[in-house]
C-alpha cells in the first residue's frame, strides 16, 4: 500500500498537517518515537508548563492574593500531587491527538522515522523490527530539541533543561536559569511561586530578546517585584557540581572578572535547535542552512522532490501554532488548493502571571524599516475590571500606520494577555485600522476594553485616561 | 526553483477561461513545451504548454475554475536539485504592503466611510491597494487564478471579501474587447452570478424552461452592456441609393467571379467607403484610452457574423490595402469558419471598427450597439425600392437606411453625421473609390 502522505511527528504541526490532508481525502500515516502523540509541545513543553503555572500561580495566589479578598486560608504544597494533576492534563491532551488521529482515520506507526528515499519511510519501532511505508509525500514535522551550552552537561537532575524543570522532585532553593527568554522565564515563575529564589543570568542587556524593548523592561520590573532576580549582560562559563548542588561562574558578557553563584538546580533555557538529525536526510540530500533548518520554498518543498518539511525544523518563529497553520496550509497546497500562512500574524504568548503577548511588529521593527507609526498606550490601572480583580499590572499598546491608521503591532501585558491577544491577531489578518478596532463594540465589564482604548488612544482619543 | 505556470496568452478578445481538463497530475514529470492542461475560452480551447522541463508541483487552478489572462495554474519545479532555496522564512501568501489610504481615516468620524471601490469608479482600483483581501478571500483568490486588483471588494474600506471573489469569479469583470466587447471592467456594476427571480405562479412555472447561459451568451451580454455602461452612445441615419453599387455589381459580377473566384457582393464596397470616411474622420476609428484618445492609422474593420451560437466579429485586417476583390474572399473564409466553429482568436482581434449588417436578417432600421473600445459601428439595413424624388420626379430606388452609433465622448454630432455622408456618397458614386475623393 503506498500512503498519500506520511508525516514524521506528531507535533502539533505533524498532527495538524496529518488531520487536514486527511480530511482532505489522502490517505495519511504518522509516524512518532515517543510513545505518546504531541510532540514537546503536549508532552514536555507548552501543556505541562501551563499546567504547572496555573497550579503554581493559585498557590501563589491563595498565599498572598486570598487574604485581601477576605478569603483565610493557609495553603500547603504537595508537589507530587501537582505532578499528578499536570500528568494528568497531559495524558488528557495526548490522548485527545490519539482519538483525533483514529477518528480522521490516520494510520499511526510507532517508532523512529527516516527518509530512506523519496517516498520511503523507513520504521525503526521500540523493538528493533523495522517497516518500509510507501508514500507520495514526506513531511518532515520532527520540531526542535533543546539547545546546549558548550561545555555544560544536562542531566536532568541538578542542570536541567525545559524537560528536567518540569518534573523536579522537590522545590529547589536557588534555581539558577540560563536564559532569559519565555522558557526560562515561564519556568522560573513556577519555581519562584512554589518557593524557589530565582536567578536569571542573560547574555544581553535586555530580556525577551525580540520581544517590543518597552514590553521587556516593563515587564522585568514586574518580574523584580514579584522576587525575581536578574543578572544582564552576563554569560555562564563554566557548571560545577558540588555536592547535592552547583557552583556556576558567571563573567560579564564582554568579558570581566568571574563571580560564582550557588545554586541547587541550574537550568538551560537558552533556546531550542531543530530536530533534523537521524532522518537520514543528509543522506537523500535534502539540503539545510548552517543552522541546521531544512530549507525550504514558499511551498514547504524540499530540494528533493516528494520531501516537505514544516514548524520547528524550518525557518520561522519555533511556536506551536505556526506549525499548524504550516501544516494545514501544506496539506491544503498537496490537495492542489492554495494554502495560507501570513508570517507577518503569529502571536506570541508568554503565560507568566502577568501575561505577556504581541503580534505583529515592534517599535524597534517599525523604527528599522522607517514607517511612521503611532502608538496608542492603555494601562490596565484604568481597566474597570482590572482594577476589580486587582490585576492591574500592565498595559495595551497598539501601533498602527501613522498614513493608513492599519494596526502593524499590539502588545499586551497584563492578566490574560494570551486570550486578549486574539482580537488583534484578527484584525491585523484583515488589514483592519486602529479605528475598525475601536469602533468595535466591546463589552463591559472586561479586560478586552483595554484593548479598545488603547486603539482609541492611537487617535489620542481614549474615553477612560 | 519552481516555474509558474500561466494562463497562456488568448488574446485581446479573450480575458478569461474556464480551465478544462489537466493532462498531468501533480508530481508528474513534464517536459518543456508538451501540453499540459487546456483551457476553454468564449470561443476556442487554447492549449497551456509547459514552460519549461521539470516536475508539476502544484496545480492551482483546478478543472472548472474560471482564470485571467496571465493567471497561475500550477507550478513546476525544476528537476534537478536546487540549493538555492531561500533560506529565510518562507513567506506565503503575502499580504500587500500598506500603502496610503487616499480618505484620511484618522479624522474622527463617525459616519462609516463609502466602499472606496465603487466611490472612485476607477477601474481595478480597490480595496487592495490599502487593505489586504481577507484571509479566506485570499486563499480563493488564488485558488481562481484571480488577481485582488481584479475584485472589488464589498467590506470596510473596501476591502475584498470572500463573497467578492466568488462574485467576481462568476461575474468575469475583465473584459477588454471582442465579440461583442466593452470597455475596461466597471466593479461597481458587476454582473450579479444568479439573479433570483420570484417564482412565476401556477400552471406557468411548468410552462417555463430554464436554461443556463453559454460562455458565448454571457460574455456577449456583459460587453454589450458594459458598452452601454462606459461610452455615451448615440446612432445617427442617413440613406444611400443602392443604384450605382447594385449597377456596377450586375455589370461585372460575372467577371468579377470569374477573374477573382469569389462573388462580388456589397459588404466590400461598405468596407471601402467606411476607410474613406474613416480616413476623413479619425475619431471615429480611435479609442479612449484613459485620458486620452488614440487614433490608429491602419483599418482593421469587424464584420458582425451571426452564427448559431450567438454574434461574432472577425476583423479583415489592413482593410484599407486589400483589393475589393481580397475583402469579398477574406469575409467569405471568415463566413465559413464561423458557420463551422473554426474562428481562431486572431481572427477576432484589434479591430478598429466594425459593420453590422441587419439587413439581410430584413431589418428597416435599427440602433446597433458599439464594439468597444471602438467608437463606431455601422449598421447596414435591407435594401428595398422606396419611392425618391429625383430631379423634381418621384421615382422607385433601391435603398437602405444607414445608421452609425458612435461614442459622443470623442465623435462630435458634425463628424459623425459627415462620416455617414461620405458613406453615401461613396455608395452613390463609386468612382470616388478609384479617385478617393
Amino acid at each position: 500500500m503506498t500512503y498519500d502522505v506520511i508525516v514524521i511527528g506528531s507535533g502539533p504541526g505533524g498532527y495538524v498537517c496529518a488531520i487536514r490532508a486527511s480530511q482532505l481525502g489522502k490517505k495519511v500515516a504518522i509516524v512518532e518515537k515517543r510513545a505518546t502523540h504531541g510532540g514537546t509541545c503536549l508532552n514536555v513543553g507548552c501543556i505541562p508548563s501551563k499546567a504547572l503555572l496555573h497550579a503554581s500561580e493559585c498557590y501563589d495566589e491563595a498565599n498572598h492574593a486570598f487574604s485581601e479578598m477576605g478569603i483565610g486560608v493557609t495553603p500547603t504544597l504537595d508537589l507530587d500531587k501537582m505532578q499528578g494533576y499536570k500528568s494528568e492534563g497531559v495524558k488528557g491532551n495526548v490522548d485527545g491527538v490519539a482519538f483525533l488521529l483514529k477518528k480522521n482515520k490516520i494510520d499511526a506507526h510507532h517508532g523512529t522515522g527516516r527518509v530512506v528515499a523519496a517516498g520511503k519511510v523507513e520504521v525503526t519501532k521500540s523493538d528493533g523490527t523495522i517497516a518500509v511505508l510507501d508514500t507520495k509525500a514526506i513531511v518532515i514535522a520532527t520540531g526542535s530539541d533543546v539547545a546546549r551550552l558548550p561545555g555544560v552537561e544536562i542531566d536532568e537532575k541538578t542542570v536541567v533543561s525545559s524537560t528536567g524543570a518540569l518534573d523536579l522532585p522537590t522545590v529547589p532553593k536557588r534555581l539558577l536559569i540560563v536564559g532569559a527568554g519565555v522558557i526560562g522565564l515561564e519556568l522560573g515563575s513556577v519555581w519562584r511561586r512554589l518557593g524557589a529564589e530565582v536567578t536569571v543570568i542573560e547574555y544581553l542587556d535586555r530580556i525577551l530578546p525580540g520581544m517590543d524593548a518597552d514590553v521587556a523592561s516593563s515587564f522585568q520590573k514586574i518580574l523584580v517585584k514579584q522576587g525575581m532576580d536578574f543578572k544582564l549582560s552576563k554569560k555562564v562559563t563554566k557548571v560545577e557540581k558540588s555536592g547535592a548542588g552547583c557552583i556556576v561562574t558567571v563573567e560579564p558578557s564582554a568579558g570581566g572578572d568571574p563571580v560564582t553563584i550557588n545554586a541547587d538546580v541550574v537550568l538551560v533555557a537558552i533556546g531550542r535547535v531543530p530536530y533534523t538529525d537521524g532522518l537520514g536526510l543528509a543522506e537523500v540530500g535534502v539540503a539545510m542552512d548552517n543552522r541546521k533548518r531544512i530549507i525550504v520554498d514558499h511551498h514547504f518543498t524540499t530540494n528533493v522532490p516528494g520531501v516537505y518539511a514544516i514548524g520547528d525544523v524550518i525557518a520561522g518563529p519555533m511556536l506551536a501554532h505556526k506549525a499548524e497553520d504550516e501544516g494545514v496550509a501544506l496539506a491544503e497546497m498537496l490537495a492542489g488548493q492554495a494554502g495560507h500562512v501570513n508570517y507577518e500574524v503569529i502571536p506570541n504568548v508568554i503565560y507568566t502571571a502577568p501575561e505577556v503577548a504581541s503580534v505583529g511588529k515592534t517599535e524597534e521593527d517599525l523604527k528599522t524599516a522607517g514607517v511612521a507609526y503611532k502608538v496608542g498606550k492603555f494601562p490596565f490601572l484604568a481597566n474597570g475590571r482590572a482594577k476589580v480583580n486587582r490585576t492591574t499590572d500592565g498595559f495595551v499598546k497598539v501601533l498602527a500606520d501613522a498614513g493608513t491608521d492599519r494596526v502593524l503591532g499590539v502588545h499586551i501585558i497584563g492578566a490574560h494577555a494570551g486570550e486578549l491577544i486574539g482580537e488583534a491577531s484578527v484584525i491585523m489578518e484583515f488589514g483592519g485600522s486602529a479605528e475598525d478596532l475601536a469602533r468595535t463594540c466591546h463589552a463591559h465589564p472586561t479586560l478586552t476594553e483595554a484593548v479598545k482604548e488603547a486603539a482609541l488612544a492611537v487617535d489620542k482619543r481614549a474615553l477612560h485616561m | 526553483m519552481a516555474i509558474e505556470i500561466r494562463v497562456p496568452t488568448m488574446g485581446e478578445s479573450v480575458s478569461e477561461a474556464t480551465v478544462g481538463n489537466w493532462f498531468k497530475k501533480v508530481g508528474d514529470a513534464i517536459a518543456a513545451d508538451e501540453v499540459i492542461a487546456e483551457l476553454e475560452t468564449d470561443k476556442v480551447a487554447v492549449e497551456v504548454r509547459a514552460p519549461s522541463a521539470g516536475v508539476l508541483a502544484e496545480i492551482t487552478a483546478a478543472k472548472g475554475v474560471t482564470v485571467g489572462a496571465g493567471a497561475v495554474l500550477g507550478q513546476i519545479r525544476e528537476g534537478a536539485a536546487n540549493a538555492d532555496a531561500p533560506a529565510t522564512a518562507p513567506v506565503a501568501k503575502e499580504p500587500p504592503a500598506p500603502a496610503p489610504l487616499p480618505a484620511a481615516t484618522s479624522a474622527p468620524s463617525a459616519a462609516p466611510q463609502p466602499v472606496p471601490a465603487a466611490a472612485n469608479g476607477a477601474p481595478s482600483s480597490n480595496g487592495g491597494a490599502s487593505m489586504p483581501a481577507s484571509p479566506a478571500a485570499r486563499k480563493a483568490i488564488a485558488e481562481a487564478g484571480l488577481d485582488v486588483a481584479d475584485v472589488a471588494g464589498s467590506g470596510r474600506r473596501g476591502q475584498v471579501l470572500k463573497s467578492d471573489v466568488a462574485t467576481a469569479s462568476a461575474a468575469q469583470v475583465r473584459a477588454t474587447s471582442g465579440a461583442v466587447a466593452a470597455y475596461a471592467p466597471s466593479p461597481q456594476l458587476p454582473v450579479p452570478a444568479q439573479q433570483l427571480r420570484v417564482p412565476s405562479t401556477g400552471l406557468d412555472s411548468e410552462r417555463e424552461q430554464r436554461v443556463p447561459m453559454t460562455r458565448l451568451r454571457q460574455t456577449i451580454a456583459r460587453r454589450l452592456k458594459d458598452a452601454q455602461n462606459n461610452a455615451a452612445m448615440l446612432t445617427t441615419f442617413n440613406d444611400v441609393d443602392m443604384s450605382a453599387v447594385m449597377a456596377l455589381r450586375a455589370q461585372y459580377k460575372d467577371a468579377f467571379e470569374k477573374r477573382h473566384g469569389v462573388k462580388l457582393g456589397f459588404m466590400g464596397f461598405f468596407v471601402k467607403a467606411c476607410i474613406q470616411a474613416l480616413k476623413e474622420i479619425p475619431a471615429v476609428n480611435g479609442e479612449i484610452d484613459g485620458g486620452d484618445v488614440i487614433y490608429k492609422n491602419y483599418y482593421h474593420i469587424g464584420v458582425a457574423v451571426g452564427t448559431d451560437k450567438g454574434l461574432v466579429v472577425p476583423v479583415v485586417r489592413d482593410a484599407d490595402q486589400l483589393s475589393l476583390a481580397a475583402i469579398e474572399s477574406k469575409i467569405g473564409d471568415y463566413g465559413r469558419k464561423a458557420r463551422d466553429g473554426k474562428l481562431g482568436i486572431a481572427d477576432m482581434q484589434g479591430g478598429t471598427f466594425t459593420i453590422t449588417n441587419g439587413g439581410v436578417y430584413g431589418s428597416l432600421m435599427s440602433t446597433p450597439i458599439l464594439n468597444a473600445p471602438q467608437s463606431g459601428i455601422l449598421g447596414m439595413h435591407r435594401i428595398e425600392e422606396r419611392p425618391v424624388v429625383r430631379n423634381g420626379t418621384v421615382v422607385a430606388r433601391p435603398m437602405m437606411y444607414l445608421a452609425l452609433s458612435y461614442d459622443h465622448r470623442i465623435v462630435d454630432g458634425k463628424e459623425a453625421v459627415t462620416f455617414l455622408v461620405r458613406v453615401k456618397d461613396c455608395l452613390e458614386d463609386p468612382h470616388r473609390f478609384m479617385l478617393e475623393v
